[in-house]
Parts: structure tokens; sequence; C-alpha cells
């Protein structure tokens, strides 16, 4: 049996083929090759430094900023190649948006924090500018809590208001894709459980690739789950395959909690 | 005390803590105490004295205003400037038989010889009702008001003269330069110009002769006054600044003629080699100093600090440059006022100079000192605050902000200006108010670049381009040094320096707090707490 077990899709977003990372001399990724479903949650899992952040920010260019980054293999967008230096990376990112692992909201009011990705992408407009803003937040089942303090500081929100903020953040220049880096991590559980229910609600219309450290959510919330270990993708499998019969011993260990 | 528990007190840090609160109150006293001198003596500086008359054992008579007391002396300000040698004196308290305050002695400020002490001569002609009731003869306003109006015209016709002086030297400057085919229309002309000047002259003597024979009708208004203890003198009411009686003034009266003297203080021009009289000038000069400062220092030094904290490549090169900014600020100033002096001076100024106003020398002369030189000496002098408070600023805004716009696909440029300057803006603020504090109060830098004691005109006046940044200024910081180390009376000059520090300090709090209030509500809008 060989050491990795990798599921096909037919019908994808984003495909990866063969896709190596190196920071300086080190390797952070090693031969990456899956397939991302559309209208789905895919669930990053593995052990801290095992890359699965680093492969999450691949997806839409994030790794440019840093010094020292070197790629080499293919990342398909619907038949976009997003490694190409001649890309249009801020329409990518238009398209493939993301939410941070720590809120970070903007230091302005509710509204202009949402309304930030629009008005640069040159929507001005008042009236078109307020319905998108009011339909993310609506979408972001944050529009009951803030609706009548559109125009106060949006760090006066607690921690949870703020990642749902983040993510009507996101979703208002309507991404196809949100990327989601441990979006839970530095929250309490019960906006944890409001974030989950809200990620369950997007995936009808967004395709969702989530990072997360917390094996019950990763079950709890994805269709499927790829399994990185040191720099390389292990297993990618259904989420409830992985979860109740993994093809790879490595796979069951990390989630039974034997190692990582 | 037992061992351990000296032990305690050693490991345990009270120590430092006692430390740092000695010196941190040591800090606070002296602070205190310094504006609490200047607060203090700067308040009762124009507060008008009482004047008393003072006899001596062996029977000399003085009246004078009691400036200190020591233990066995007392300072007397004499006044009368013109009758004594000296018009502060030291006497010894044990000679001193009496000391009463008469209620009818005046106090003259004049425009020459300082203050006069002294009584109205009984005997005095019509004018002296003039005193008793503050009315002033008709004809005498009738006069003053024909002297400003031929002063006016003199004006006009000198600004004529040196117009047409001006014109005829330049066409002489061409003609030389293109004598072949020019030479011999600008002949032609050039006759008619001397003409011309020649009737102006005449005109100009005429108005000269009219303008002196009003001043002596003028001066013939007098009154007598009796100095003490005996000398009669005659006090042109021309020359009269001000009178009044403190002896017989109640709270509220010198409190009014206080609030008259520190009005003229902050609006008039200084009198007497700068010992009385305002400071207005030397107060804009400060003000325009500063603020023409900031608009020169202020954009470079924030896009430099982007630069340094946003774009530049870590390395070697990067380190360098920020070491040399960071010593930059440990400069002395006066190498930067000797770099302005050569490099913004004689460099710049000289060759603006020879290009553009080489045949009008020396009317605007930028190779001299000037206000514009100063004050790009001193945005030089405060470039290295700004540009280190803006990249630690922007190092303070939390990465993760940055990622986040990038995210969402904004440019590097869309991020910096909508995002992180906002967050970064109280820090800059912060720099900006640390450069003007130190703006305003450096002096000497500016004595080699162009402030003097006494400015014939100020920077911004009515005349075209109405901006005249070429023209030597006063400065209060250089004000206080002249008029308490270089003047000609110190004694006469002291109430005058303490008011003076205390606008400095007032200007600077005023331009410092309002920097303060506006980052304060920046903090509020932007605040990170929550980050």
């Amino acid at each position: 049996m060989s050491d990795r077990f990798i599921i096909e899709h037919d019908e994808w977003v984003i495909a990866v083929t063969e896709l190596n990372l190196f920071y300086h001399q080190l390797q952070a990724l090693d031969a990456i090759s899956f397939k991302i479903p559309p209208h789905q949650v895919t669930a990053l899992i593995g052990p801290s430094g095992c890359g699965k952040s680093t492969f999450l920010r691949c997806l839409n260019r994030m790794n440019d900023a840093l010094d020292g980054v070197s790629v080499t293999g293919s990342i398909s967008y619907r038949g976009l190649e997003i490694n190409n230096p001649l890309l249009d990376v801020i329409g990518l990112r238009r398209s493939i948006g993301m939410v941070f692992q720590r809120p970070t909201p903007f230091p302005k009011s509710i509204f202009e924090n949402v309304a930030y990705g629009l008005r640069i992408h040159g929507i001005k407009n008042k009236q078109e500018l307020q319905d998108r803003v009011e339909e993310s937040l609506r979408q972001a089942a944050l529009w009951d809590e803030v609706k009548d303090k559109l125009h106060a500081t949006a760090l006066a929100l607690s921690g949870g208001q703020h990642q749902r903020l983040c993510i009507a953040r996101a979703i208002a220049v309507k991404p196809e894709i949100v990327l989601m880096d441990e979006p839970c991590s530095a929250l309490d559980p019960r906006s944890t459980k409001k974030v989950e229910e809200l990620i369950q609600k997007l995936r009808s219309q967004y395709t969702i690739v989530i990072v997360t450290h917390n094996m019950q959510q990763a079950a709890r919330i994805s269709d499927c789950a790829a399994f990185f270990y040191e720099g390389r993708l292990v297993e990618y499998n259904f989420t409830d395959k992985m979860f109740t019969n993994p093809a790879i011993n490595a796979t069951e260990d990390y989630i039974t909690g034997r190692f990582g | 005390m037992s061992t351990s528990s000296l032990r305690r007190f050693w490991t345990g840090g009270d120590i430092w803590l006692w430390l740092m609160a000695a010196s941190l109150t040591l800090l606070l006293l002296m602070t205190v105490v310094f504006f609490g001198i200047i607060v203090v003596n700067g308040l009762q500086a124009l507060w008008p004295r009482q004047i008393a008359v003072l006899t001596t054992v062996a029977g000399d008579t003085y009246a004078g205003a009691i400036i200190q007391r020591q233990k066995t002396q007392m300072q007397v300000k004499v006044a009368n400037r013109d009758l004594n040698a000296q018009d502060f004196i030291w006497l010894d308290r044990s000679d001193i038989a009496t000391i009463h305050y008469p209620e009818h002695i005046y106090v003259l400020e004049r425009t020459e010889y300082g203050d006069f002490y002294g009584f109205l001569a009984a005997n005095s002609s019509d004018i002296a009702t003039y005193f008793k009731t503050g009315k002033l003869p008709p004809r005498f306003k009738q006069l003053q008001a024909d002297i400003v109006a031929v002063q006016e015209q003199t004006g006009i016709l000198n600004e004529r003269i040196s117009k047409l002086e001006k014109q005829r030297m330049e066409r002489n400057d061409t003609s030389k330069s293109s004598w072949g085919e020019q030479g011999e229309v600008s002949t032609r002309k050039q006759t008619s110009q001397p003409l011309q000047s020649e009737g102006m002259r005449g005109q100009l003597t005429a108005q000269y002769q009219i303008l002196n024979d009003l001043q002596t009708e003028l001066d013939t208004y007098q009154a007598k006054f009796t100095a003490v203890p005996s000398a009669t003198v005659s006090i042109a009411l021309s020359d009269l600044v001000r009178y009044y009686q403190p002896n017989a003034m109640h709270g509220l009266a010198k409190f009014w003629l206080y609030c008259q003297k520190v009005f003229e203080l902050l609006t008039a021009e200084p009198r007497e080699a700068n010992t009385e009289g305002g400071v207005f000038p030397a107060a804009f000069g400060t003000v325009l100093l500063v603020f023409l400062m900031s608009i020169t220092s202020f954009p470079f030094g924030v896009l430099a600090g982007i630069y340094l904290g946003l774009y530049a490549r870590d390395g070697l090169l990067l380190r360098v440059i920020r070491i040399a900014v960071h010593n930059l600020a440990g400069i002395p100033s006066i190498v930067f006022g000797i770099f302005g002096l050569g490099f913004f001076v004689y460099g710049l100024g000289a060759s603006i100079d020879q290009l553009f106003y080489a045949s009008a020398l020396p009317a605007p002369t930028f190779g001299t000192g000037g206000i514009l030189w100063a004050s790009l000496t001193l945005g030089i002098l405060t470039l290295p605050v700004v540009v280190v408070a803006t990249e630690e600023a922007l190092r303070t805004v939390p990465k993760s902000l940055q990622d986040s716009s990038m995210a969402l696909g904004a440019t590097r440029l869309q991020t910096l200006t909508k995002v992180l300057l906002p967050a970064a803006s109280p820090s800059i603020l912060t720099g900006f108010i640390l450069a003007m504090a130190r703006a305003a109060g450096e002096v000497a830098p500016l004595m080699i670049t162009g402030v003097v004691k006494l400015a014939p005109h100020l920077a911004i006046d009515g005349s075209f381009p109405f901006l005249h940044l070429e023209r030597k200024f006063m400065h209060l910081g250089f004000h206080i040094y002249d008029i308490s180390y270089q003047s000609p009376n110190v004694d006469a000059s002291r109430p005058l320096v303490y008011a003076t520090t205390l606008l400095l300090l007032f200007i600077v709090v005023l331009m410092a707090g309002s920097s303060i209030w506006l980052r304060a509500r920046l903090r509020k809008k932007y605040k990170l707490g929550a980050l």
C-alpha cells in the first residue's frame, strides 16, 4: 500500500499539481497534488509546522510579500495558472478571499470595514455600497447585531463579532472561494459555534478552504479533509471516511491524538 | 532591621521603586519651579508699580519704583534717563529716613529716554489741562493727521523715483549688451527719464519742508514737569506714549492699564533698542518660522519614513542609512546653522540672485540670511525626529492589518493610504509635536541664517508679492537673548525679558497643545487597543 491516499474529484475549482515551496533553502511543501471541489468545505489538517497555512497562502499568492519564497509546480484556478508571475494578483484576490486567524478589523467604522474591499475595487455609488454592505452583513449573520451602529467603530465589537465582520468583509467583494486560516482559534466556544454555523450556511454560495487545528471542528463542518504532515499531503479523503476509517495509519494516529 | 529583611529590600526591587519615584519627583519639582519663576515674573512684569518718594538720612530725595528689596539694600528705578546718570540705583536701607507715596506723581512713558517720573508743574501752560481731562487740543490732532498724510505722499514719491532709477539702470544694461541695434533708440528714451525724476525730486524736497514745519509746530505742544528733587523738564506731547498716576489708581484701573500694556506687548513693535514697547514682530517671526519649517520638513520626513519603514529592503545599506538618520538628531544645532549658511544662503541664495535678480540687486536679496533659509535649516534639523517617528509608527501597526488589506485585493499604495497611515497617524503626530517644539525653541542656527535684533519689515505685508521670504526676521528666542544680554540697559529691559519668555513658552505650548488635541482625536478614531 502506498504511503499516500488521494481522492479525485470530477468537478473542481482548484487543481494543485506537484506544488513545491522553498523558504530560502528549506522545503516547506513537497509535491502537493490534489483537487478542491466547488461549493464544499475542504479542511486542511495536520500538526503545527506541517505547511497547511503556507499552502493556503499559496492559493491567493499571499506569500509574495515574504522574502526568500520560491514556488514550483502548478495551481490551476478554473484553468488560470495562479503561479504565473504575470497574473493579475489583485483580480485573483478578488476571486479568492481570505480570513485570518486573529480577527483583523480595520480601525474604521463597521460600515467602512465591509465597504473597504468594494471601494478599492472602484464602487462609488452610495446606494450600491449600502446594499452590498447590508447583504454581506446579513450573510455573515451579523446584520441584526450591528444594524443600529453601522457607523460606530468596529473595534468596539466582541472577538466573535470581529471575526464575522472579517468574513463579511471578505465576502462583500463576492469571491468564489474563501480561504480561512484557523478562523476560530482565537474565539471562545460560543463564538466558534456561530462561525461554524456561518460556514455551513456559506457553503451553498462559496467554496471554502479552511485550516483548522480542531479535529472535531474539521469533522463537524468539512466535506473533504486533507492531512498534511511535514510538508507532504498524506491523505486527502471525504471527511466522514477519514474520521471513521482513514486509509493511512499516520492519519489515524494524528486524528486519534497519538501525536501532534 | 534583620539581615533577611535587608536582603528582601535589595532583591525585592523596592530600592528601584524608590529611586524612580525620587527622580520623577525631582523632575516634576524642577519643571514646576522653572515654570513658576517664568509665569510669576512674566505676569507681574507689566503691572504698574507704585512710585515712592524716598528721603535719605543725609537729606537727598529720590522718586522711583522699588524693584527689589534685599537685606541691606534696595534697588530703585528712578527713570528720568535724560536727567540722571543711571535710571536704576541701589540705596542702603539703613540710610533711608522716610518713604511716602504722593498721590499726584505721574509716570510718563516716552518714545525717547524711557519713563519719566515727576509732578505736573503748577504754573504750566494750558496743555496741562490735557493731563487732567485727557482731552487733546484739536489743533494737535489736526497736525498729527497732516503729518501722517504727508508721510504717505513722500513714501509714494520715493517709490516712484526708485522705480524710475531701476528702469534706467536696466535699460543701460540692455543697451550695453546690444549696442548695435538699439543703442540709438534707448538713448533717446533716456533723455526724458532724468527730467521726470528731477521733477519728482523737487516735489519730494517741498514735501519734506512741509513735514519739517508741521513737526516743528507739533513740538511746541509741551507740558512742564518737575522731577524729584528739583529739575523742571518740558515734555512734548508728541513724544508721549502713555501717562498715568499709579499711586492714585485703584485695582481695577491698574488692571485695565495692565491689559493695555499686554496688548501693546503682543501687537506693537519694540522701541528704544528693544527695551520698551512690544514684541509683535518677534512673535510673528517665530510663528511664521515654525509654520514654514513644518510645511517643508514634515512631508519630506514622512515620505522618507514610509520608505524606510515599508519599502526599503532590509540590508547593510538600510542599516547604515538608519544609523545616519538617527545620529543626525545628535549633531549640535549650530552645525546645522553653518550648513544652512553655506548651502542655502551662499549656495542656493546666491545662485537665485545671479539668475533672476542680477539687475535688481540689492532689492530682493536671497544671498543673505532670510526667513526662508532659516526655516529650511530648521527643517533639516528636525527631519530625523519626523523620519524616526514615522518609521516607528508604521512598525507598530500590526502586520495582520496589512495582510488583510492585501488579501482583499488592495495595492500597496491603497493599503498604505487607507489603512496604515491612518492607524499610524497619532504616533506620527507625536513626532511632529517634538519637532515643532524643538524648532520653536532653537536659536543658535538662526543667528547665522537670518535672525536680526530689529527687522524693518515683516515677511508678510501688503506690497507685491506679499510674502517676502528673503527678508530677515525677528524671533522670540533670539529676542530674549538680545534684550537680556545685548541690551544697553539690562535693568530696564528685565520685565520685558520675563514677559517675552512667557510669551514664547505660551506659543510653544499652544502649538504643541493643538497637535496633542488633534492626536487625541485621531487616537480615538483609529485606536488599535483591540488588536
